[in-house]
């Protein structure tokens, strides 16, 4: 069967869009999977009247393609057969998909609940959940959170362990529900780019572009180039910040001092240019659809040139010191392996997707905004330990330092708003952003008048969780807090 | 060791020697200047406001729900609404983050923190916070954390993050409250041992924010204890929560 071919940032009609059974649509996913090698990029129901309509959307980061299918669930018939034993990459999706709709995947390994929501269509409540548990005289669990020993985001870890080896990491997560998803489908979609600018404020650059993406798009008006590029110039300093944070926090938890405090200061100095631009050190307040709220006025650009010199050979100076300690790379080196056969079966994303040889960034596989004007290398390291995803963020800052001040020396001229009308009717459309962690997708159906039927977010935490918890797998528990701290997962874009 | 020398000096000195004068640089979205005699009663900024904090008749704007997007600013064409980027949000009362016509800075300083002596007392001069991540976006618990980096570094008036509630003299919550978090609250909060406080960090936290229409909320925990301090922003800067506690416990103008 014929899947409906398109491209990253582009709308379709709904009409042209293959409905297949599910038996069909399931097969031909495992087959495109196994011998093509695409890969989900979204997989989520969408309530009828009658049903369920799902929708799978694969990417194939080799051609630079999207494909979409459906098929339809009809009340009484929702359950199919897994797709997860075969393709791990579908376990999250799937566990969403009953937690979201009520349709069970059957024969799922693990069909426990992602984020315990009132109105589960699954059913499934809080208290009914039962852990997963190790038999055994020598085994014994640690219970970790929601609230962790410092200044963090809420999430429950339980570890089951021999003696101080970890042999199993259960990650529960859910605690910062929020039902963003619910609140963007009631109202006018158009008024929502506030919300979605907090479904994670360290990503909100790349979900603000997102969203404009994918309203520019179902509207069919295209942006000036200098939104563009202060768009993508904001991402990667979103990027930057996010990466010297984790680099400052890895530090941080080997009792490295320099460079907890060094990345950290530096840190300050990429949030603090983002707020001299628009107000916020996180970004909130730039995008809108079809415009960016200020402007990087001339003077701006000059401060923001001698700002991320002096923050790049900060960078670079910390990062060739730290990463040439001994002391440093024994804590970091073969700690928190997740191998490259097991990342790319869970289809992990983003940069602890690329540490473990996983070669897959948005921005170069499916170009958007000014990377498709001026196009950035992606790095992959083979290594998936500790040190890889710690060195990796220290490479990738480095190169999006260098890509920023390219960019500033020849910011392109061009106006800040455009006017954005109601999306296309009965129309499918997919913008994804490879975000600070990794590919964040947000899909949107428009109904007949234009209006928004259903909006989908996804976020690259959502497959990357899992990555973690085979991570510390046959690891002293003692190096969780490291091994963590190299995902540096976000907790509130996977809960919504 | 010649190395980690080089090091130390290319760090040079990051910290803000006085964190009491300093204040966010523009366009920092800070304190709404509002001025009645300009509005015409279009209703613009009420109707593109994500978080329901503004209102007419006479013009005033919420604190405690406005998530500072500057969308009401933008969108009056006549100026009523404008901000400065004056930081320095920290309240006592709910009531008084409801700004109107006519408020300054120098004004909203002189009454929005109500220093008690209790608390004086106690904390004045070491106060031990936990940090309570409920539903929020992250952006808060970065702010946080940041107040105790080398640059902010509130540790110095002897305020800090702790990891223990047993440790702790009160919790700082963040986020609007997830209905899945409402128990792990409350759970917090019951084992920091009295006197304790509560402080409430961002307009999620205050009032919901963008969330407060949300059916995943429980914000149940707020109804029952008294709220101490409530620090208004999206998310609130550092400074903004640096300065308010500090004038909670009354260290702010000595």
């Amino acid at each position: 069967m014929n899947w409906l071919e398109f491209s990253n940032h582009s709308t379709v009609s709904l009409a042209e869009l293959p409905v297949l059974s599910v038996s069909q649509l399931r097969h031909s996913i495992m087959m495109r999977c196994r011998e093509q090698g695409w890969r989900p990029m979204a997989f989520f129901g969408c309530r009828r009247d009658d049903g369920v309509r799902l929708f799978a959307i694969l990417a194939d980061d080799d051609h630079a393609a999207l494909h979409a299918a459906a098929a339809d669930f009809f009340a009484g018939e929702y359950e199919y057969e897994s797709l997860t034993p075969q393709l791990p990459g579908f376990g999250s999706f799937e566990r969403e998909l009953f937690e979201q709709t009520g349709i069970k995947p059957a024969g799922h390994p693990w069909l426990k609940p992602l984020r315990f929501p009132r109105d589960a269509a699954s059913g499934k409540k809080k208290t009914d959940y039962r852990f997963w548990t190790l038999a055994g005289e020598s085994v014994h669990e640690v219970a970790v959170g929601p609230v962790h020993a410092g200044v963090i985001e809420p999430g429950h870890f339980r570890f089951m362990c021999t003696g101080e080896e970890v042999r199993h990491l259960e990650i529960q997560l859910g605690y910062q529900h929020r039902g963003i998803e619910k609140m963007l489908r009631q109202g006018d979609i158009r008024t929502k780019a506030v919300l979605v600018e907090k479904i994670a404020g360290d990503s909100c650059i790349a979900n603000g572009m997102a969203f404009a993406g994918v309203l520019e798009t179902a509207a069919g008006v295209k942006v000036s180039p200098r939104v563009q590029a202060i768009r993508t110039l904001a991402l990667e300093l979103e990027r930057i910040a996010l990466h010297l944070s984790t680099l400052s926090g890895l530090a941080t938890d080997i009792a490295y001092l320099p460079g907890s405090t060094f990345f950290g200061a530096t840190r300050t100095y990429v949030i603090n240019s983002l707020l001299a631009l628009c107000g916020s050190r996180f970004g909130f307040g730039l995008i809108r659809p079809g415009r960016v709220n200020y402007d990087l006025m001339p003077e701006l650009v000059a401060e923001w040139r001698r700002t991320l010199t002096m923050v790049l050979d900060r960078t670079v100076t910390m990062g060739e010191s730290m990463f040439n300690q001994p002391s440093v790379l024994s804590r970091l080196e073969q700690t928190g392996v997740l191998n490259a056969a097991d990342a790319a079966a869970i289809g992990m994303l983003g940069v602890t997707g690329r540490a473990s040889g996983v070669r897959r960034d948005v921005r170069a596989d499916h170009p958007f905004s000014y990377f498709k004007i001026s196009p950035i290398v992606k790095i992959t390291l083979a290594g998936g330990d500790v040190f890889a995803r710690g060195f990796l963020r220290y490479l990738e800052a480095r190169r999006s330092l260098q890509y920023v001040l390219t960019l500033l020396d020849a910011l392109p001229e061009g106006g800040l708003a455009t006017a954005v009308p109601a999306p296309a009717p009965n129309s499918l459309t997919v913008a994804a952003v490879e975000g600070p962690r990794g590919e964040i997708c947000h899909t949107m159906l428009t109904g007949p008048y234009g209006e928004c039927r259903w909006y989908k977010l996804q976020d690259p935490s959502l497959i990357n969780w899992y990555g973690l918890a085979l991570a510390v797998r046959t690891e002293g528990i003692s190096d969780f807090p490291i091994c963590n701290k190299s995902f540096d997962l976000s907790y509130c874009g996977h809960d919504l | 060791m010649l190395e980690a020398l080089k090091l130390r000096l290319k760090q040079g000195r990051q910290y803000i020697p006085d964190v009491t004068t300093r204040s966010p640089r523009r366009p920092f979205r800070g304190l709404p200047l509002i001025d009645e005699s300009r509005c015409d009663g279009c209703r613009a900024c009420v109707a593109v406001c994500p978080a329901g904090a503004v209102g007419i008749d006479p013009v005033h704007i919420d604190m405690g729900r406005c998530v500072f997007c500057g969308e009401c600013a933008r969108a009056c064409s006549r100026e009523a609404i404008t901000f400065s980027n004056f930081h320095q949000l920290g309240a006592t009362s709910r009531e008084t983050l409801t700004v109107g016509s006519g408020i300054t800075p120098e004004k909203y300083l002189e009454y929005a923190i109500a220093c008690r002596k209790e608390i004086v007392g106690i904390f004045g001069r070491s106060l031990k916070l936990r940090s309570v991540s409920a539903g929020g976006c992250n952006a808060c618990e970065l702010e946080l954390n940041a107040c105790s980096n080398v640059n902010f570094d509130m540790g110095r008036f002897g305020i800090e993050t702790v990891a223990s509630p047993r440790h702790a003299d009160g919790v700082v919550v963040t986020g609007p409250v997830s209905a899945n978090m409402a128990t792990a609250l409350e759970a917090t909060f019951e084992a920091v041992p009295a006197p304790k406080l509560v402080i409430l960090m961002g307009s999620c936290a205050i009032s919901g924010g963008v969330f407060a229409a949300s059916p995943e909320l429980d914000r149940r925990f707020l109804d029952r204890y008294p709220v101490d301090l409530y620090l208004p922003g999206c998310p609130v800067h550092p400074l903004t929560f640096i300065n308010g506690v500090l004038g909670l416990i009354g260290r702010k103008f000595k």
